[in-house]
């Protein structure tokens, strides 16, 4: 009787399922098209700018991801910003997610010998073209392990969007636990095995994408 | 309205020192914790036999392969069932500290196996065993070679404790929630939650890179890294 | 009774045998000199003295002692076995007054003081009391391996094993390490892998010559150098001396 309901449950828990990685896409999306702009600007941006985005930043590294859900879902009403808790989570997931990718790009921009940026003016490029024709391959390349690791943190961190109500997996656990009190460690150990599954079919294939994408010459190595 | 703010923050003020005493117990007592399994775990990776690197390996993944959140569920709403019942906090500090201690085994692991294999050699040439390798030779090495990703985990675990608030444990972002609920003033409260962590992370960074520097010894380890300051 | 007694040592890496069957004797305070091409297995013939691997077959001796008998305490036959590293493996974590004491303080339990005032003493005789309180990466190669000497002297070993002391090091720096060498000779047995011929011919009392994983030939300097028995010994120590100047070095 309790497989029953563990079984009646399950298309509750893959709805959840789908939302976790809906907010893990967004996020990811929002995170790295952000990081890269920032990581660039900081590189080559004016002075004041590159200044503003260091702040910018340091602020989000440094305040918890569901402190920062709070301000963005409870706190922007306040002030007539009104978001839907699926919106908000994605934009705090993003946003914080921008700041660390920010941080793994430009230690790969840095990493690219002056040189390159030399060779590319010397062929008559301007420095948007350099960027974009030599700087970019080389640096995205170069982030791939960074980009990894920082994919499967944001992946786990959707669990969060639990504190706004998000209706994603761990929110369907507790519904299923508030039906079926006898269900809770079996579901939350299910919910743990497939992020489980998530996280470790998402290292698989983007080591393959490392791997493919490596640069002869090139070593790379992730960090948390 | 600054004054107003200004009384507002000051009737904050009790619950926001009681949140913010809960946040630093739960950081401190599971970096420490956390630490001690870390090097257990990384021992284990490095220098145990196939049963036990296995073991390691296995807790490792499947910790750091599910959300901290999962855990602390797994730990505060799961095991009641089988009749083993914590508090929120005991649950909170059991969660954190398991958690941070697979990531810490990984820090530690990789900084032990940075350790170049001749100092092994040499210690073990002296007629040292290999428990007073490991601790008079490798690990003093190994330690100061970890400091940054240390102190990146003492940031991150600052900022995770807050998730400690989801199984009602009053600290810092639970108390915030609580002076918003009655006070209606989110944007206040959570900006002000929002720079109390701001400033516990610049200045736990600062101390821990404080520390670093005393700890220093030319040759070894840091200036190969990030710097501290980066986080 | 020979101090140390290497019987029939056999050691393979997988299937590449690279000692097949090596041995010799050295009496106390000693020195000899082992020169062969590099691969020869020379420093896997050190190794296996002190057990830093395990040789398949054969026996070593030490003061009358089997030391390859597993049931020996290996950790306190090391003691007794100085081990000077091609790559001077000083302790990156501590200080060179430290390198040399940590052994008398963990191993052989002595107080911290008198190990460091013993340390002093061997700083001294290696000319570094003025580097006492630097580390590893703040001494220059040479210097890194005079504390690597001292390191192995504090211990007061029977023996110390060197393998090529000298050949990390920059040209400049070889003769301060050698010069050491030299002052030891006699005082403590030392079994020396070099290429540093004038070091050979003017301090060993007997030179080896490996090749192959074997003892090819050996015998006292003079007879190595001007009227050795195989033609093989002839042309590599010709051509080894053309190569190291042995007149500069260590003479
Ligand atoms: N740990 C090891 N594993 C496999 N092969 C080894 C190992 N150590 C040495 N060898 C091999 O043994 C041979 C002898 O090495 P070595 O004793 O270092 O020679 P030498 O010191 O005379 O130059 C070489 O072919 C080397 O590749
Ligand atoms: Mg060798």
């Amino acid at each position: 009787m309790a497989l029953e309901t563990l079984i009646e449950s399950l298309p509750s828990l893959f709805d959840g399922l789908l939302i976790t990685l809906l907010l893990t896409a967004f996020g990811i999306l929002l995170g790295t098209t952000l990081g890269i702009v920032l990581a660039t600007g900081r590189s080559y941006a004016s002075r004041p700018l590159a200044y503003l985005i260091l702040i910018y930043e340091k602020v989000l590294r440094g305040i918890p991801l569901l402190v920062l859900f709070f301000l963005i879902y409870f706190g922007l009403p306040q002030i007539g910003i009104n978001f839907n808790a699926l919106t908000a989570a994605v934009l705090g997931l993003g946003l914080r997610s921008s700041a660390y990718q920010a941080q793994i790009y430009r230690g790969a921009i840095n990493s690219i010998p002056e040189g390159q940026i030399h060779a590319a003016y010397s062929l008559g490029m301007n420095k948007l073209k350099a960027i974009r024709h030599v700087i970019m391959p080389q640096m995205l390349r170069l982030s791939i392990p960074g980009w990894s690791n920082e994919f499967t943190i944001l992946l786990k961190d959707t669990s969060l969007a639990f504190g706004i109500g998000v209706i994603e997996l761990m929110r369907q656990g507790r519904y299923i636990q508030v039906r079926d009190p006898d269900l809770v460690l079996v579901v939350f150990l299910l919910i743990a095995l497939i992020f489980f599954l998530l996280v470790f079919t998402a290292n698989k294939i983007l080591r393959y994408v490392e791997k493919k994408y490596q640069m002869a010459g090139y070593q790379t190595e992730a960090h948390r | 309205m600054a004054t107003d703010f200004g009384s507002f923050f000051l009737n904050s003020l009790p619950n926001l020192l009681n949140g913010l005493g809960y946040t630093l117990l739960l950081t401190f007592i599971s970096i420490a914790v956390g630490f001690f399994l870390g090097i257990t775990l990384a021992l284990g990776r490095v220098y145990g036999n196939k049963i036990i690197n296995g073991f390691c390996v296995g807790y490792i993944e499947l910790i750091r392969g599910t959300p901290l959140l999962v855990q602390l569920f797994i730990i505060y709403f799961g095991l009641p069932s089988v009749g083993i019942i914590f508090s929120p906090l005991q649950a909170a500090l059991i969660g954190l500290a398991i958690n941070s201690g697979a990531y810490q085994a990984e820090y530690l692991r990789g900084s032990i196996q940075s350790v170049e294999s001749g100092q092994m050699t040499a210690a073990r040439s002296l007629g040292m065993n290999k428990l007073q390798s490991i601790r008079h030779v490798i690990l003093p090495q190994a330690l100061r070679i970890s400091i940054p990703a240390w102190s990146n985990e003492f940031i991150y675990l600052l900022q995770y404790s807050s998730i400690a608030y989801i199984i009602q444990v009053a600290e810092l972002t639970a108390e915030g929630k609580f002076i918003a609920a009655h006070t209606f003033r989110y944007l206040e409260v959570f900006a002000m939650i929002a720079v109390i962590y701001l400033v516990l992370t610049i200045v736990s960074t600062e101390i821990i890179d404080r520390i670093a520097k005393h700890l220093s010894i030319p040759g070894i380890g840091a200036a190969k890294r990030v710097s501290l300051r980066d986080i | 009774m020979a101090m140390l007694e290497v019987k029939d040592i056999y050691k393979a890496y997988g299937n590449v045998e690279v000692l097949k069957g090596v041995s010799f004797t050295m009496e106390k305070e000693e020195t000899k000199v082992i020169i062969g091409p590099s691969g020869t297995g020379k420093s896997t013939l050190l190794r296996c003295i002190n057990q830093l691997s395990l040789p398949n077959k054969g026996q070593v001796w030490l003061d009358g002692e089997e030391i390859t008998n597993p049931k020996t305490n290996i950790n306190k036959i090391r003691e007794k076995i100085g081990f000077v590293f091609q790559d001077f493996n000083l302790f990156n974590h501590l200080t060179a007054l430290r390198n040399v004491s940590i052994g008398l303080e963990k191993v052989k339990r002595i107080e911290k003081e008198a190990a460091q005032t013993r340390a002093m003493q061997e700083l001294t005789r290696v000319g570094l009391e003025a580097q006492a309180s630097q580390y590893p990466a703040q001494l220059s190669g040479g210097q890194k391996q005079r504390v690597g000497i001292a390191r192995a002297l504090a211990m007061d070993p029977d023996v110390i094993l060197f393998d090529e002391p000298t050949s990390a090091l920059d040209p400049e720096l070889i003769g301060d390490v050698l010069d050491v060498m030299k002052s030891l000779a006699g005082k403590v047995a030392m079994l020396v892998v070099t290429h540093e011929m004038g070091f050979a011919r003017n301090v060993a009392d007997e030179i080896i010559f490996m090749e192959g994983g074997v003892i090819v030939e050996q015998g006292p300097p003079k007879e190595m150098f001007t009227n050795a028995k195989l033609a093989r010994t002839r042309e590599f120590l010709g051509r080894i001396g053309a190569l190291y100047g042995e007149e500069e070095t260590g003479g």
